[in-house]
């Protein structure tokens, strides 16, 4: 899939809790932040599996994948998230979000996660990252 | 009156001060505004209890040591999410997980290492987990027993309150109503066996932390309480036996006064529903005695030092306001688990406002104040309004009107709204977070604790062992014990439940044993 800097279309994300992290309310705020500003939301809800989300993701045609963490599995979690993009030919940019803290970020972008979003993230900050990295 | 602590109950330069001044009911005095007790800390000061857990089994019974060195008076354990899921730690699920958000228990030979050489018959001891409470429950009495401890000699709460899981914190397993089957039961066991233990924890925390606002955190809680009881009733429980044992938890959120109108509206609601719609004859029944932690949500990454002053005030706010117990959060809270030296710095906030700031002398000293009074009624004003929804949802019966609330989204839908609106006025800049929005200089960096991928590891091996080591044929027997007593819903689950973790069935197998019978809940995803 070969991403165009200008959208026609409302950039589509598909945002998703992976694992057995049941913290929820960030996320929520997050889904209702990008579509007030104008992004289709595919929220799919706590307790996804890489394989649920990878199908999420080629059938919604996501332009982005947003995953929310807050359980110190992010160094597990989202290397294991990006293999399966990798296995199923997926080219779908990953955005971190929740408890993760800056020294992973480093290692987290270099594992290959287009953006993170740490607990001191704005709403501003949140739709940039996810406009930035869908036009990047 | 009772005996009072040895201390004096002057002010620093002197002055001597009377255990409550003001008007009545007083404190102690139906319909409890003022507080549960006559003569609330004179006699005794509130537990500090600090919520801790991380690692392996024996990473946290170090933890506990040093709590009770340091003059904590209570434990509370924290689990990880896989054992808060009810999965070993060699699922799949838990893969990155173990041991990171709190102790990963598989079996009962790491609740053993977690509890080792604290005398049980002594501490009291909390346990913060809710769908598989009757698994961790039946581990905890086992353990006991093994060191020559019957039940009745265990003081101690069990969260197990499932109902603000499925409204707010989401650690939920099995659908709402065998969920609540099996907490009857337990709190039908507890009543009969452990005089001393409270079989549930009604919880505000979790509510007013995914978003809610005061109001609604009281609300919620007391329906959710008010649901309980049905619950036990109609399986036949007089009210009177089990009332007294119910607890509650409530958020020590930044909004100061607001909090404390919100103590106080608890215990007067609480009181006056449970003796006219409930018919407790028994003042115990209708006392709403509560835990208070401080918020978690409104502690900030940037400039994390600042959150020992929100804390502080935080905590303030619940002694004011009469909780029985306490929980200070860390100041690293926004970025990990709690270091040593974080939980240190909030255990000493409690003890400097029991200790130095003199307002355990008196009960409700705040009570008379007109503003305190106003918000006291405010609050209940508005909590009523949620209940009235509530009952009128369940056409007259709380017990139903959560369930539909709960399958028709309507308390995650209203609890997104307001952690929304909040986010809304933060982004707009009408509410001022410090050091997020205003004030933003000064941002350090700061050690957190971090668990080693080790645990896991560690923690997979041990269990290995154990389901090496033990009688494969037996468990499979106790597990059919249990999926029989899960079948019949005249059976309580406890019994076979001892039997089967005494045995080292896991976890995970008593779970899904149990998710055979009861089915597995999943919600439906909205924003």
């Amino acid at each position: 899939m070969v991403k165009t800097a200008v959208h026609d279309t409302p950039i589509r994300v598909v945002l998703a809790k992976l694992g057995l992290d049941g913290h929820d309310r960030g996320v929520k705020v997050v889904a209702r932040i990008l579509r007030d500003a104008g992004m289709e939301v595919i929220y799919l809800g706590l307790r996804q599996t890489t394989e649920s989300i990878v199908s999420a993701a080629e059938q919604e045609d996501a332009d982005a994948v947003g995953l929310s963490m807050h359980n110190a599995s992010h160094l597990t979690l989202a290397p294991a998230m990006l293999e399966a993009f990798e296995a199923a030919g997926l080219e779908v940019p990953l955005i971190l979000g929740g408890i993760i803290p800056d020294e992973d970020e480093a290692k987290l972008r270099k594992a290959g996660v287009a953006a993170v979003l740490g607990p001191g993230a704005s709403a501003a900050d949140v739709v940039a990252a996810v406009r930035n990295t869908v036009s990047a | 009156m009772g005996l009072m602590r040895d201390v004096p109950f002057e002010t620093m330069s002197g002055v001597l001060v009377d255990p409550v001044y003001g008007e009545g009911p007083y404190p102690g005095e139906y319909p409890y505004t003022r507080g549960a007790y006559p003569d609330m800390y004179r006699s005794r000061l509130w537990t500090m209890r600090m919520f801790a857990g991380f690692g392996t089994a024996t990473d946290t019974n170090a933890r506990f040591r040093e709590i009770l060195r340091n003059g904590g008076t209570g434990l509370s354990t924290a689990f990880d999410m896989p054992t808060l899921m009810g999965r070993d730690s060699d699922s799949a699920w838990a893969r990155g997980e173990v041991g990171h958000c709190g102790v990963a228990i598989d079996t009962l030979v790491d609740m053993r290492d977690l509890y080792a050489g604290i005398d049980l018959s002594k501490v009291s001891v909390s346990m913060t987990v809710n769908g598989p409470a009757v698994i961790l429950l039946a581990m905890y009495i086992a353990v006991a027993e093994e060191n020559g401890w019957s039940p009745n000699q265990l003081s101690g709460t069990i969260q197990n309150d499932i109902l603000k899981e499925y409204q707010a914190q989401k650690e939920y397993i099995f659908p709402p109503r065998p969920s609540m089957r099996i907490v009857t039961d337990m709190i039908r066991y507890t009543a009969a066996e452990m005089p001393r233990w409270h079989p549930i924890s009604i919880s505000g925390y979790h509510i007013r932390e995914a978003g809610s606002t005061a109001a609604q955190e009281l609300g919620f809680t007391l329906a959710n309480g008010f649901a309980y009881v049905e619950a036990a009733k109609a399986a036949g429980t007089d009210v009177d036996t089990f009332a007294g044992r119910l607890s509650f938890f409530f958020n020590a959120h930044s909004d100061f006064f607001e909090e404390i109108g919100k103590f106080r509206a608890a215990r007067r609601m609480w009181a006056r529903w449970m003796k006219q719609r409930y018919g407790a004859t028994q003042q115990r029944s209708m006392l709403c005695r509560f835990h208070t932690q401080t918020s978690g949500v409104s502690l900030t990454a940037q400039q994390p030092e600042i959150n020992i002053a929100r804390v502080a005030i935080q905590a303030l706010s619940g002694v004011l306001g009469g909780t029985q117990s306490l929980h200070t959060d860390g100041y690293d809270e926004a970025l990990a688990l709690p270091t040593e030296k974080a939980a240190r710095v909030a255990l000493r906030t409690q003890q400097i406002i029991a200790h130095e700031t003199g307002v355990a002398n008196v009960a409700d000293p705040l009570g008379g104040s007109a503003y305190v009074e106003w918000m006291t009624d405010e609050m209940e004003r508005k909590a009523e309004a949620i209940l009235t929804h509530i009952d009128e949802l369940g056409e007259g019966s709380m017990l139903e009107g959560v369930y539909r609330g709960i399958e028709e989204g309507w308390f995650v839908g209203r609890i997104a709204d307001s952690a929304y609106r909040f986010e809304r006025e933060v982004h707009a800049g009408r509410r001022i977070v410090v050091g997020v929005n205003a004030f933003t200089e000064g941002d350090d960096d700061l050690n957190t604790l971090r668990i080693s991928a080790e645990v896991e590891k560690a923690q997979r091996n041990r269990l290995d062992a154990t389901k090496r080591a033990r009688d494969g044929a037996a468990v499979e027997q106790a597990l059919a014990d249990v999926a029989a007593a899960a079948r019949d819903p005249n059976v309580n689950l406890m019994p076979a439940m001892i039997e089967a973790v005494k045995i080292h069935a896991t976890e995970e197998e008593l779970t899904g044993t149990m998710e055979k019978v009861f089915g597995t809940y999943v919600e439906t995803a909205i924003f």
